[in-house]
């Protein structure tokens, strides 16, 4: 059965081809949606099949992967990694299946199918339906090629596929003026984190002459001493390919710095944010950083500053998140927190946590923005959540899986945030990092905070939008509401397969933790979990639940009773503290002024520098000797070679013109003629006599 | 009077004959000239003949009246043609070359 | 008298020549075919006169009969068939007219300077058409005319004659209407 994991990836593109070129224009709605999720689905189907292939097979039992490889791509040869020792660097394209990357290709299958549906019913009436599923198809071909790669080369070119796909579908409604701007800046924020992830892969390359996860790992565990030793800018080879790594997680997966592109990726249709920008290609910078976590175990320096950067980039966002108005910000906020919070787990050494959390947010991220979307389209278009109130009745199936997701993230047991979250800060606090959980813990009280303000707001209290929306409010058809319906199921049972010992009393069901086992390199001193006692254990969860609660009631008391009065009374309260958090902190006016002002005036420099010098001197200075060479041979040709064909031209024209008169048509000239020659002959006879 | 004034005399009719057929715009009077021209030869095929005692000379004077003779019936059809066709007789209405 | 009788054919000869050249000038000069038509008739009769002068009396009378009858009728009968107001050239000679004339004149003057200059040879004549020879055994000129043309030019005069049908027939299709 794992042998059909070939088909995981190929279906989707099949169905981008299909819609994108083949048959684009070509077939009806009926027939787009049927290619599209047809693709998805089989491929889903194949998903599945593969994935439980691999787990009744003995490979998974001895703890081995599946790799699939289809054919040999790049078969480099020998190549020298210094000190006379050669490697035969050769780079299949091949197909890895081990647990991690099965949760994530279950994750994505599984997400990707049901908002390929839900898209069905939101994109229905839109222009360029074709074109929209036809990246969409693209993007899942693109990340299944990222999650199932064997080696980093395979993983890359899915990495810039979803990069290429983000683009295309941010800038979906190139019509308007803001999408292809916000299209722009992901691609190039990106392509930062791009450089030095490659940069990363140059460095494994010279250095382990291969690209595959498998032998990378078994490189660096075979013989740590050379990881830990020092390569380049006063950092261990270990510590510089995981930093380059990080830094191009950091792009893909919106951390600080680079997390901008993020919030203004909400330009797109929301399904796209709900599929790429919350539950699939955001999170593979983590898949990245957990897949190589034997680097970052051996990179304690780079695995810390990962913390510190997933812990400070889920707290800002979490602040900006809660005064933001427009919904898709909120959202995209929360995802860029929660990815924050990812980082911080894999910081801190808790890589199943980090894989675990991925998992859970993909369903309660995508459930909150599928319920946006299901909100946004009953309000024909209106993102702003002050013009919303009291939409609970209208929209009764949004409103409960919207409400399950919210929960689900504020972190309140049994739901599947709680127990991802909590695993995430006793990761934290077990390894230590006592200021790294209380930043997540305040966190965790935001996030609850921020996410009941956008329910009481959206769908609480009297309706504040116009007279014509309130006679257009209606629930979302089927074809929406029931992916909304299954990923409420999920946001409730995710979080089941990773429930804690101490939660069993003892009885070990971490299923997650086991099934993950053999991807995460155990190291002796990350012992952190296991060390606290239990009563430290449900201590910390009773804490993190307790703020959760808090978190809600905070948001009950300010918005849950006064609804958007709140917000003004905040802003009445702390004006300067509400301007910044409105602004976003000025990050992206402060990158305005700094980097992008910078390129732009370096840009400019160039520019007159291409103007005057290579444009004027060299090029126009080619041109103009040229242009007088030219004239002179203009010249010699107009007046020799063209004076000659015009004087044989002339001449035959002239003499034509001479004859011409010769052949009058009149007779007595003709008669004339004659006797002329008549009395010439008889003058040449009497000369000649 | 000797043959020389016979042939003076015609050469000048031929002169005058041909200066007719190279000048004048009527084809009726091109027609004439032509006759002109030919009794010009008459003249002196006649006076060689009487020069030469030689009766060759006639005979020739009269072949080339019967031929003059065909001549202007074919000549005479012909400008009758032409003035059909272009309502004149002068010979530069008749220089083109298709009909 | 005398010198009449001295120089009768001289003064003959210039008579008639002066017709002969009149009739000629009057052709090649006058507007009106009309008149040129019966200046030619005057050069017919002159060019027959002189022919009889030269002892030519078949030839001369074949002039009289074919050209002073049967042409000029033919010439005179077309000017009438045509329409004669219409036949008023508004020029009636070409623009070449000078030089024809200065061509005209240089081809007199060199046949009479040729003529002056030209040698005096006694001929050898051919026993058959030597007119000394058939004269004796003949009644006169027409008959002695008939002699060579009936035995030396049979072929060409029968030729002549076909030629004339041939004319004939070319003459009447192309006068007839259409």
């Amino acid at each position: 059965m794992e042998k059909l994991l070939w088909l995981v990836p190929l279906l989707p593109f099949l169905g981008a081809l299909t819609n994108g070129v083949l048959l684009k224009g070509r077939i009806s709605q009926r027939g787009v949606t049927a290619v599209a999720c047809g693709s998805v689905g089989l491929s889903l189907l194949a998903a599945l099949a593969s994935i439980g292939g691999y787990l009744t097979n003995g490979a998974f039992a001895g703890g081995k992967p599946f790799e699939l490889v289809l054919w040999s791509w790049v078969p480099a040869g020998l190549v020298s990694l210094g000190g006379g020792v050669l490697a035969d660097l050769q780079i299949p394209f091949a197909f890895l299946l081990d647990p991690l990357s099965s949760v994530m290709l279950f994750v994505v299958t599984f997400v990707g199918f049901l908002i390929h549906v839900y898209s069905v019913g939101y994109m229905g009436h839109e222009e360029g339906y074709q074109r929209y599923f036809a990246y969409l198809n693209l993007f899942m071909g693109a990340m299944l090629l990222l999650v199932l790669g064997n080696n980093f080369l395979v993983t890359f070119v899915g990495w810039e596929g979803v990069g290429l796909c983000s683009y295309l579908l941010i800038g979906f409604y190139y019509d308007q003026e803001f999408p292809p701007y916000a299209g722009r800046k992901a691609f190039i924020v990106n392509r930062v984190g791009d450089f030095a992830f490659l940069t990363g892969l140059f460095a494994l390359v010279s250095q382990y002459g291969t690209l595959e996860y498998r032998k990378v790992i078994e490189a660096v565990a075979a013989n740590p001493e050379k990881a830990t030793s020092p390569y380049l800018l006063g950092l261990s080879l270990a510590s510089f390919v995981a930093l380059c790594l990080f830094v191009g997680a950091m792009g893909k997966s919106a951390q600080i710095p680079l997390y901008v592109w993020l919030p203004d990726a909400m330009a797109g249709p929301t399904p796209v944010s709900a599929l790429i920008h919350a539950a699939t290609m955001v999170t593979a910078g983590v898949y990245i950083v957990v897949r190589m976590n034997v680097l970052y175990q051996l990179a304690p320096g780079v695995s810390l500053f990962v913390a510190g950067i997933g812990a400070a980039t889920a707290l800002m966002a979490a602040t900006i998140g809660l005064a933001q108005n427009d919904i898709k910000k909120v959202l995209a906020y929360s995802t860029v927190s929660q990815l924050g919070y990812m980082f911080l787990a894999a910081g801190v050494g808790a890589y199943t946590a980090a894989i675990f959390h991925l998992g859970t947010h993909a369903f309660f991220k995508a459930l909150l923005f599928l319920g946006s979307g299901s909100v946004i389209h009953a309000m024909s278009g209106e993102q702003n959540m002050q013009k919303m109130g009291g939409l609970a009745k209208h929209l009764p199936v949004t409103y409960r899986t919207f409400l399950i997701a919210t929960v689900a993230i504020a972190g309140i047991p049994p739901l599947a945030g709680f127990f991802s979250k909590d695993e995430i800060l006793a990761g934290a606090f077990g390894g230590g990092h006592y200021l790294l959980w209380t930043v997540g813990l305040l966190t965790a009280g935001l996030t609850a905070c921020y996410m009941f303000r956008a329910v009481y707001l959206t769908f609480h209290g009297e309706f504040r939008g116009t007279h014509e929306q309130a006679h257009h409010l209606h629930e979302s058809p089927k074809v929406m509401t029931v992916p909304l319906m299954i990923l409420a199921v999920g946001a409730v049972v995710a979080g089941w397969v990773g429930i804690p010992a101490v939660m069993t009393f003892g009885k070990d069901v971490n299923w997650l933790h086991h099934f993950l086992g053999p991807v995460i390199a155990e190291v002796p001193e990350h012992g952190g979990e296991h060390a606290m006692s239990h009563a430290l254990k449900w201590v910390l969860i009773a804490v993190s639940v307790a703020v959760a609660v808090v978190g809600i009631g905070i948001a009950r008391r300010l918005w849950g009773t006064r609804g958007v009065a709140a917000d003004d009374a905040f802003k009445a309260a702390f004006p300067a503290v509400q301007r910044t958090l409105e602004n976003k902190y000025w990050v992206d006016e402060l990158y305005d002024a700094t980097i992008v002002r910078a390129t732009w005036a370096t840009a400019a420099g160039l520019h007159r520098f291409d103007a005057s010098f290579i444009d004027g001197l060299l090029v126009n200075g080619a041109r103009h000797v040229t242009v007088a060479v030219s004239m002179v041979s203009g010249f010699f040709d107009k007046y020799v070679v063209d004076g000659l064909v015009n004087l044989v031209g002339w001449l035959s024209r002239q003499g034509s013109r001479a004859l011409r008169s010769a052949q009058s048509g009149l007779l007595s000239q003709y008669a004339l003629a004659l006797t002329v020659g008549v009395v010439a002959l008889v003058c040449l006879y009497i000369v000649m006599r | 009077m000797g043959s020389s004034h016979y042939l003076a005399l015609s050469a000048i009719l031929f002169a005058l004959g041909l200066f007719g057929i190279a000048t004048r715009r009527n084809l009726i009077t091109v027609l004439m000239s032509i006759e002109l021209v030919l009794n010009s030869v008459n003249l002196n095929l006649v006076a060689f003949s009487f020069e030469r005692s030689d009766l060759t000379g006639q005979v020739f004077a009269v072949f080339t009246i019967a031929v003059a003779a065909g001549e202007a019936a074919v000549g005479l059809g012909l400008l009758l043609a032409l003035y059909r066709l272009r309502s004149t007789t002068e010979l530069d209405r008749a220089r083109e070359l298709e009909g | 008298m005398s010198f009449l009788v001295a120089h009768g054919s001289a003064l003959l000869f210039y008579l008639f020549a002066g017709l002969v050249l009149a009739g000629a000038v009057g052709v090649v000069t006058l507007r009106n075919p009309m008149y040129g038509a019966l200046s030619l008739l005057g050069a017919f009769l002159g060019v027959a006169a002189l022919f009889l002068l030269r002892h030519a009396e078949f030839v001369g009378l074949v002039q009289i009969f074919v050209y002073g009858g049967g042409v000029m009728v033919l010439f005179l009968f077309v000017i009438m068939l045509v329409n004669l107001h219409r036949l008023q050239e508004s020029r009636m000679f070409a623009s070449t007219a000078p030089l024809a004339a200065v061509v005209g004149a240089l081809l007199v003057g060199l046949i009479v300077w040729a003529l002056a200059q030209a040698p005096r040879a006694v001929p050898t004549v051919a026993a058959s058409t030597s007119l000394r020879s058939i004269a004796g055994a003949t009644a006169g000129n027409s008959e002695a005319v008939a002699w060579v043309l009936f035995k030396d030019y049979l072929v060409p005069f029968e030729i002549a004659s076909v030629f004339l049908l041939v004319a004939m027939i070319g003459a009447v299709v192309l006068g007839r209407k259409g």
